[in-house]
């Protein structure tokens, strides 16, 4: 017997069947109503039983960055919100690029113990879309790297584009797509829109998004290859990738909790807090948003979470760097937008947030509650409240735009491959090794 | 509250005060009227009907000091009034500032300020309706129409038919 | 004024807006006397904290600031070696410390007076000097000054006046100040431009907007020309300035289009030849020089206005 072995009474699925779980070695040995077992058992008190979280799409600034974030920091954070799985954007420093890179950042995953940190690979060598980094080298590292993207920067070259979709074919990889025309965006700071416009700040037209959307959708349809759509933000984006599913097209889509919950309108306050790329859009665009999620348009939520030390918000907007934290905050805003509002259940908020990211990212550990599997799990209390403190979160930044907000669904407990590493809402100090 | 000066006393102030103007400068060849805003603009017209219907019209202008006083920082804004020198000027002229009550004396020290950069008077006069006391500055009233002792918490409300309706002036707490 | 602040004319209600007019007018009535130098402000400190060359409008806080006697600082960015970022913060926190209570900002990023009122990092009150490409109150109050000096029986509302604001409206904090102000006394504005320079959002402003300067030019009671700058042409706004110049710019035939009781502004500095051309810029129906005199009267009044105390209760009787 493992000491991480354990019962897990009185809990409920997503559906609200009553189960017990029996973790053993790891892994979950038995579900069933009312086990009994030797066990140590954990009451859930009859919350909500969970696969864990799995975010595709994390900033999590090791290397190069450690003020902001750290692999440890982040993974603590995850843990927070109920994330067992991580994937680390490629735009550190140095960029991940080659294997050695993101082998170190698995390593440091590995060393943390506690959620899994898988790394994305750059498409381009240090994101300068220029050349193609070395994608073969990074797939068949120690790090196994699946997913490839120049986040930060859209891969606008087309021709570099086309090729980075097809080289990935040899080895199942997807290219995951920062979509903003760079020429279309230059300097931009907000939506261009009715609020811009007043507030005198450089816009960022919907149509940037769009149109290499647009044109990638074509490409992903001609070269027969995977494409992923990093935080859609727009209605037009959306009613893309409706048609290019229509079509049959290998397209998968992300949206943030701050897109599905956030409007450009917050900017007149000028406060940098709402400074993010993609930029907040329009009431029209959230609602487009929140629908194409519910109805599966838009395959899941990715948190974009993107630290950034205090002294690059606390200035003037155009100062500012671009970007919000989310990982702690992301189950209770999406529960908020998309639950309180009726568009969607918690079954379907597990498909978009565990088991349909675990498999764009080829995560077979994570994504399921099945006996045999690693026992990656959260509970959550879907009942009670809790109001968001930027100076209470695990992340080593506290630029959130939602302190202050009282939100719904508490995580609980999250067990990472059984080992409980949250408890009742606190770090428990443990860790997988 | 209680009322301290009633409209048959304030008009007998107002024509003794230019009684002694005329007794006080020689006649009225170079006196000037100089009202501070609000009332004291109002006081120094009807100390004009007086003196003319006594002696001679004389030139009546307004002085606004709003720009010139010192607590600026102690009080609200106020929205400026224009002032009005008459045509002649200020030059050689005996001039009589007219204000409705004197308390601390800053008002009048603001408008001595004032004054000097529109001209060079023979003579500067003060002449109030009320001087209640408590002065925080060497100055004092040429004319007064009633002395009345006051305690600094205590208020002095002076009211004129053409600006608020009706002749009296009140004090209370 | 109830703003401790002057970051935008939405601070300012109709009435206050009347109210800077009006004081400014009584100012004008002191200051064209014998009185050059009130001494209102005496002992108070002023900063202007100049982030973007503007020789024009800092000479012109300065010359208000003066003329109430306050103690002006001049601080300029320019050249020095102030990075981005955390700059504004710690430039304004040691200004403050050096006792300015009254801090003039001109900044290059939309925004940063309201941030530097808003962000808690000092307590002085803020006038925004222009920031990026959002407002500029001041000038817009000037040229309120400046056109109701012309249209008297206007003085209390704009309404029934119709005024042109020409050429690129898309980065013009004078044109989002105007806009806002002169809407609120009343006035019907028309943008006027090429479609390029005219913000996508502007459809949602009260105005009206059209591309051809031609079919305005004769309804118009007072024509703003906006300033040209030389990196639109670069950015593909406008194809070539000569282009620009028939197009939008305020010439001859047009100076002659216009009605002869219609007033010609610009808020300077002007590129004489492109948006207007020296006839129109020197003709009987500019009124470039005035605006330039009033705004240091309108400047004045703001000064004035904001530092002013809070209301105590009554004692004695107010003056």
């Amino acid at each position: 017997m493992s000491d991480s072995d354990f019962l897990l009474k009185n809990v409920v699925t997503s559906d609200g069947t009553p189960i017990d779980l029996e973790v053993r070695e790891h892994r979950i040995a038995r579900i069933g109503n009312t086990l009994t077992s030797d066990l140590p058992s954990i009451d859930g008190d009859g919350a909500m039983v969970l696969p864990g979280l799995v975010d595709l799409h994390t900033h999590l600034r090791e290397p190069g960055k450690e003020n902001s974030e750290t692999v440890l920091s982040g993974s603590q954070a995850a843990v927070k919100g109920g994330y067992t799985a991580l994937s680390a954007m490629a735009n550190t420093s140095p960029v991940a690029d080659t294997a050695g890179v993101v082998e170190q950042v698995a390593r440091l995953g590995k060393e943390a113990g506690l959620c899994d940190v898988f790394p994305i690979g750059a498409v381009t060598v240090g994101l300068k879309g220029e050349s193609l980094a070395e994608l073969s080298a990074m797939a068949q590292s120690a790090a196994r790297v699946r997913i490839f993207s120049d986040d930060g920067n859209c891969i606008s070259d087309p021709l570099l584009m086309r090729r980075a979709l097809e080289y990935v074919k040899a080895f199942g990889g997807v290219i995951a797509q920062h979509a903003q025309d760079p020429l279309l965006t230059v300097g931009s700071q907000m939506n261009e829109g009715v609020v811009s416009s007043r507030l005198g700040l450089k816009g960022w037209p919907s149509v940037a998004e769009e149109s290499i959307i647009a044109r990638d959708i074509l490409m992903a349809h001609y070269v027969q290859s995977r494409l992923h759509i990093c935080h859609l933000t727009t209605k037009g984006g959306v009613e893309l990738v409706r048609w290019a599913k229509g079509q049959g097209i290998a397209v998968t889509a992300e949206v943030t909790p701050h897109h599905l919950m956030l409007t450009d309108d917050l900017a007149e306050s000028y406060d940098p807090i709402y400074k993010v790329n993609p930029p907040l859009r329009t009431k029209v665009d959230v609602q487009a948003l929140r629908e194409g999620l519910a109805d599966g348009t838009i395959d899941i939520v990715a948190t974009d979470h993107a630290p950034h030390p205090a002294e690059d918000k606390d200035c003037e907007w155009s100062a500012a760097a671009f970007g919000m934290i989310g990982l702690e905050t992301a189950l209770s805003v999406v529960a908020k937008a998309m639950i309180e509002s009726g568009l969607m259940d918690w079954q379907t908020l597990a498909l978009r947030m565990s088991t349909t990211p675990a498999l764009i990212g080829g995560y077979e550990d994570h994504g399921t509650i099945e006996v045999g599997k690693p026992a990656n799990i959260i509970v959550v209390d879907t009942s009670s409240t809790w109001t968001v403190d930027r100076n209470k979160l695990s992340s080593r930044s506290s630029n959130t735009p939602f302190h202050d907000f009282t939100l719904p669904a508490r995580v609980t407990h999250t067990f990472f491959r059984g080992v409980h590493v949250l408890g009742n809402g606190q770090l428990t100090g443990r860790k997988y090794e | 509250m209680s009322v301290v000066l009633e409209q048959s006393e304030i008009d007998r102030s107002l024509r003794r005060i230019a009684h002694e103007i005329i007794e006080r400068n020689h006649g009225l060849q170079s006196v000037v009227l100089l009202g501070i805003p609000t009332r004291g603009v109002t006081l120094a017209q009807r100390i004009g009907t007086f003196l003319a219907s006594i002696d001679a019209q004389v030139p009546v202008g307004v002085l606004d000091i709003t720009m010139f006083r010192d607590d600026l920082r102690m009080r609200p804004p106020k929205p400026l009034v224009p002032t009005q020198v008459p045509s002649e000027g200020l030059d050689g002229k005996d001039l009589i500032l007219v204000d409705d009550v004197l308390f601390s004396g800053r008002t009048i020290r603001a408008a001595l300020d004032a004054i000097g950069e529109l001209g060079r008077p023979k003579t500067v006069q003060v002449a109030v309706l009320i001087d209640r006391g408590h002065r925080e500055l060497p100055i004092r009233a040429d004319y007064v129409g009633k002395n009345i002792p006051t305690n600094a918490r205590e208020s002095v409300r002076v009211q004129l038919r053409e600006i608020d309706g009706i002749d009296q002036v009140e004090l209370s707490v | 004024m109830h703003s401790p602040h002057l970051l935008s004319v939405k601070d300012l209600s109709k009435s206050e807006a009347l109210e800077v007019l009006d004081t400014a007018r009584e100012l004008s009535r002191i200051t064209d006397g014998a009185i050059k130098k009130l001494p209102t402000l005496r002992g108070r400190t002023v900063v202007n904290l100049f982030f973007e060359d503007s020789t024009r409008t800092r000479l012109s806080f300065e010359a208000a600031a003066k003329r109430l006697s306050a103690e002006v600082i001049n601080f300029s960015a320019k050249g020095s070696s102030v990075s981005k970022g955390e700059s504004l913060k710690d430039t304004a926190q040691t200004l403050e410390a050096m006792g300015a209570e009254l801090m003039i900002i001109r900044h290059p990023t939309s925004g940063s007076a309201q941030r530097l009122a808003e962000s808690g990092w000092v307590n002085a009150h803020i006038v925004n000097a222009g920031d990026g490409m959002h407002e500029h109150p001041t000038q817009a109050l000037l040229d309120a000054y400046t056109i109701r000096s012309h249209f008297p029986e206007h003085d209390r509302d704009f309404t029934g006046l119709r005024i042109g604001i020409v050429g690129d409206i898309l980065h013009s904090r004078v044109a989002r100040s105007n806009v806002l102000l002169l809407t609120a006394l009343g006035a019907q504005v028309v943008l006027i431009g090429p479609p390029t320079l005219i913000p996508i959002g502007a459809i949602s402003w009260p105005v009206d907007i059209s591309y051809s300067l031609d079919a305005e030019i004769g309804t118009l009671d007072a024509i703003m020309m906006l300033r040209v700058q030389s990196e639109r042409m670069t950015d593909a706004f406008f194809p070539t300035e000569r282009e620009y110049a028939r197009d939008f710019g305020l010439g001859t035939e047009r100076l002659k289009a216009l009605k002869r009781s219609a007033i010609i502004m610009h808020p300077g500095p002007m590129n004489r030849g492109l948006e207007i051309s020296a006839a129109s810029a020197d003709s009987p129906q500019s009124v470039i020089l005035e605006q330039v005199a009033n705004g240091v009267l309108v400047r004045m009044a703001i000064l004035y206005l904001l530092m002013g105390g809070t209301p105590i209760p009554t004692e004695g009787v107010l003056v």
